[in-house]
């Protein structure tokens, strides 16, 4: 099971009897956030585990890719575990909850379908939440060298020599 | 091994800025025996220290003093602290560019004869033709290594230049090669060839493609005429009761202040900080600061009509592989109003990583409409349309009083306004780019609007008359003999072509003239 930070070494099959399922694919439980089936777990310290869930879950909202795995959504968003953070935190997925709760859902993450969580987010478009969050997901996500070769991208290339033998001018259908 | 000089020392040219305009100049002068003093505010980062790595290099070697923006342009919306992307590192941005090397045409010089009056545009002939420049140019192209000159091959087309290259060719364009780059085809000057590394925006880690911060530089150190300070921050510059420069006040990196005397001055901070400089440089004799009695100090601020189209495919293209700038398609360069601008532009390939993309495919944008273009990142190719934008007046590097930089000075503030020229050129450019990848097979293609500027041109241009200018032919100030521009601000108009070739270019002749008027004792 990977750990996005350190746990107390806990079993995978521990930690799936100690947690709770909520949204799409994502699991709670005390003082952590992982995926439903344990393949990963991310300690939380100052946000609540059921507010960073929330985080994971808009993350991806913002920046839907099928092929990336919520793992690398929660990398680009446990920078917001933090003392400084907690409170703009609370404040933002208690506003994303209202707007859920006046869908008639219970909160952000009890909203089944991306389309309806979409339309909550572009009406928050102009927050200063949103427009946070959104902002630190440019590098959070796409500056993750674990989620580069996810698009093909090969990153650094001085030490391999370049490409000049390494398929600069390889395209075959031109 | 290098030089030694001593502030008090009056005899010296201090050079402001590293770059290609002052890195040259600073060569030049000491290859004729004259002392330099060159002030660079950043650091010296060569080869062994650039990173392949878009964010970790942009936090390395760029300029991040404070700066504001203000005006319609997208920049001042989008990345609202951040108006230009230039480097703050000896070398200046010779650093991180493509190595796009044009000469200028011939009309690019004359555009207020030959483009009329343009409504709004504070359009200006330069007081030099391209007759006058030519010889320059040949020096400047020798010695930069520029490719298709002095028997030097083109570099290989990689494949984002194989699509672009069919797509345009497909559409009938004729001049369509791999570009004059001042990027080493095969080994030359000491430096190797280029070996395809794609992150020309990084820094060359093989030193393949020109930079002052290994070329000029150190050419200039080893003649022991030449000494440079870095992070040696330019604060202001000191004149006497009969309005000669006399010095240049100046931070070291603990902050410390010095001041260097000196015969004569040279700005080459680029368009933003020099005119700033000169600017924060008031005096009971001169409340407008140095060489304003024109008020263009700061003004006509270009950044050339750009942006870019990316196009994604039904295969792979892997464009990030090798170099940044592969090639240019120049048919569009032409003025011909026919189109419904004036001026031209020059279509040039251009690769961004995964991290960059992100950040500038579309700024702002979020959703699966942005992250499905993502998705097909490798089946992306791209091209930047670079463009002659119109100079305004009210378009100006000012300072912003209610912000101050690290050591208290007023930070710039960049106005843009585009022209109706600029967007009516844009909008055909953007179209055109469509259509080069559409002809061999788009599936779909994203108008990107301009990044932070890495072209910022004439805050200080030249004019023949001194009121409607900052310096004269020689980029000598029009109000005092010895204070010089040597950066890319000197530019009276823009062109369609990239600025580097042009200020090195200018520097070479102005290093000329600056020798001459010392050995006459003019100055």
């Amino acid at each position: 099971m990977k750990t996005i930070t350190s746990s107390k070494g806990i079993s995978r099959r521990e930690l799936l009897k100690r947690c709770m399922v909520v949204g799409a694919g994502l699991a709670v439980g005390t003082g952590f956030v992982a995926g439903s089936t344990a393949a990963w777990a991310m300690e939380t310290k100052h946000v609540a585990p059921r507010e960073m869930a929330t985080l994971i879950q808009m993350a991806r909202d913002i920046y839907p890719h099928n092929h990336v795995a919520d793992e690398y959504y929660a990398a680009a968003v446990k920078g917001f575990d933090s003392a400084d953070s907690k409170d703009r935190i609370a404040a933002g997925v208690s506003a994303l909850d209202a707007a859920a709760q006046g869908r008639g859902y219970s909160d952000y993450l009890s909203v089944p379908w991306e389309l309806e969580r979409v339309e909550i987010l572009r009406s928050m478009e102009q927050s200063s939440f949103f427009q946070t969050m959104r902002g630190n997901l440019v590098t959070g996500l796409y500056n993750n060298k674990n989620v580069w070769p996810l698009f093909g991208y090969e990153g650094e290339s001085y030490s391999k020599g370049g490409y000049i033998k390494r398929g600069f001018d390889d395209i075959t259908w031109i | 091994m290098s030089a030694k000089f001593d502030l008090n020392d009056d005899g010296v040219v201090v050079v402001i800025g590293s770059g290609a305009g002052g890195g040259t100049l600073s060569n030049e002068l000491a290859q004729k025996g004259i002392n330099v003093v060159c002030l660079e505010a950043g650091g010296r980062h060569l080869p062994q220290d650039y990173q392949n790595d878009e964010w970790g290099s942009f936090g390395q070697i760029s300029w991040l003093d404070a700066r504001t923006t203000s005006g319609d342009w997208r920049v001042a919306k989008d990345f609202s602290g951040l108006p230009a992307w230039i480097v703050k590192a000896v070398g200046g941005s010779t650093v991180h560019w493509a190595g796009a090397s044009l000469r200028f045409q011939e009309h690019e010089f004359k555009t207020q004869t030959v483009y009329g009056n343009v409504h709004g545009a504070n359009l200006l002939d330069w007081p030099i033709g391209l007759s006058e420049l030519e010889p320059y140019y040949a020096k400047a192209e020798s010695k930069m290594g520029v490719t298709r000159t002095n028997g030097i091959p083109g570099l290989p087309g990689n494949n984002n230049y194989k699509v672009f290259e069919a797509g345009a060719k497909k559409l009938g364009y004729k001049k369509v090669h791999t570009g004059n780059m001042a990027i080493n085809s095969q080994p030359r000057d000491g430096r190797p060839g280029c070996q395809q590394v794609g992150f020309c925006f990084q820094g060359c880690k093989f030193g393949a493609k020109w930079s002052s911060a290994y070329t000029e530089i150190p050419q200039g150190e080893a003649t022991g005429n030449l000494e440079v300070r870095e992070n040696a921050h330019v604060l202001k510059i000191e004149h006497d009761k009969s309005g000669k420069v006399t010095g240049v006040l100046y931070a070291d990196k603990d902050g410390n202040k010095h001041l260097q005397k000196a015969r004569v001055v040279a700005v080459a901070g680029n368009s933003i900080e020099s005119p700033r400089l000169l600017l924060n440089s008031t005096s009971s004799m001169f409340p407008d600061g140095l060489a304003n009695s024109s008020g263009q100090v700061g003004r006509n601020y270009m950044r050339h009509m750009t942006a870019s189209v990316y196009a994604v495919f039904d295969k792979p293209v892997k464009m990030w592989r090798g170099t940044t700038m592969a090639g240019i398609v120049q048919d569009e360069a032409r003025h011909d109003p026919s189109r419904g601008f004036v001026g031209g532009f020059e279509f040039e390939t251009l690769s961004l990583g995964l991290p960059f993309m992100a950040a500038f495919l579309n700024p702002g944008g979020w959703g699966r409409e942005f992250t499905t273009a993502l998705d097909s990142y490798e089946n992306m190719a791209g091209m930047w349309l670079v463009g002659e934008d119109m100079p305004q007046e009210t378009n100006r590097i000012t300072l912003n009083h209610d912000v101050k930089d690290q050591y208290g000075l007023p930070a710039p503030n960049v106005h843009f306004d585009d022209h109706p020229n600029d967007i009516a050129m844009r909008n055909y450019a953007w179209k055109k780019g469509a259509e080069i990848y559409d002809a061999v097979g788009a599936t779909r293609t994203f108008p990107t609007p301009p990044y932070p500027s890495t072209h910022n041109l004439g805050t200080n241009r030249m004019s023949a008359k001194a009121r409607d200018g900052v310096v004269n032919k020689w980029g000598q100030t029009h109000d005092i003999p010895n204070l010089f521009v040597s950066d890319g601000s000197q530019f009276t108009t823009g062109a369609a072509e990239n600025p580097t070739l042009t200020i090195v270019t200018l520097a070479i002749r102005q290093a000329e003239y600056i020798a001459k008027e010392m050995a006459a004792r003019t100055i």
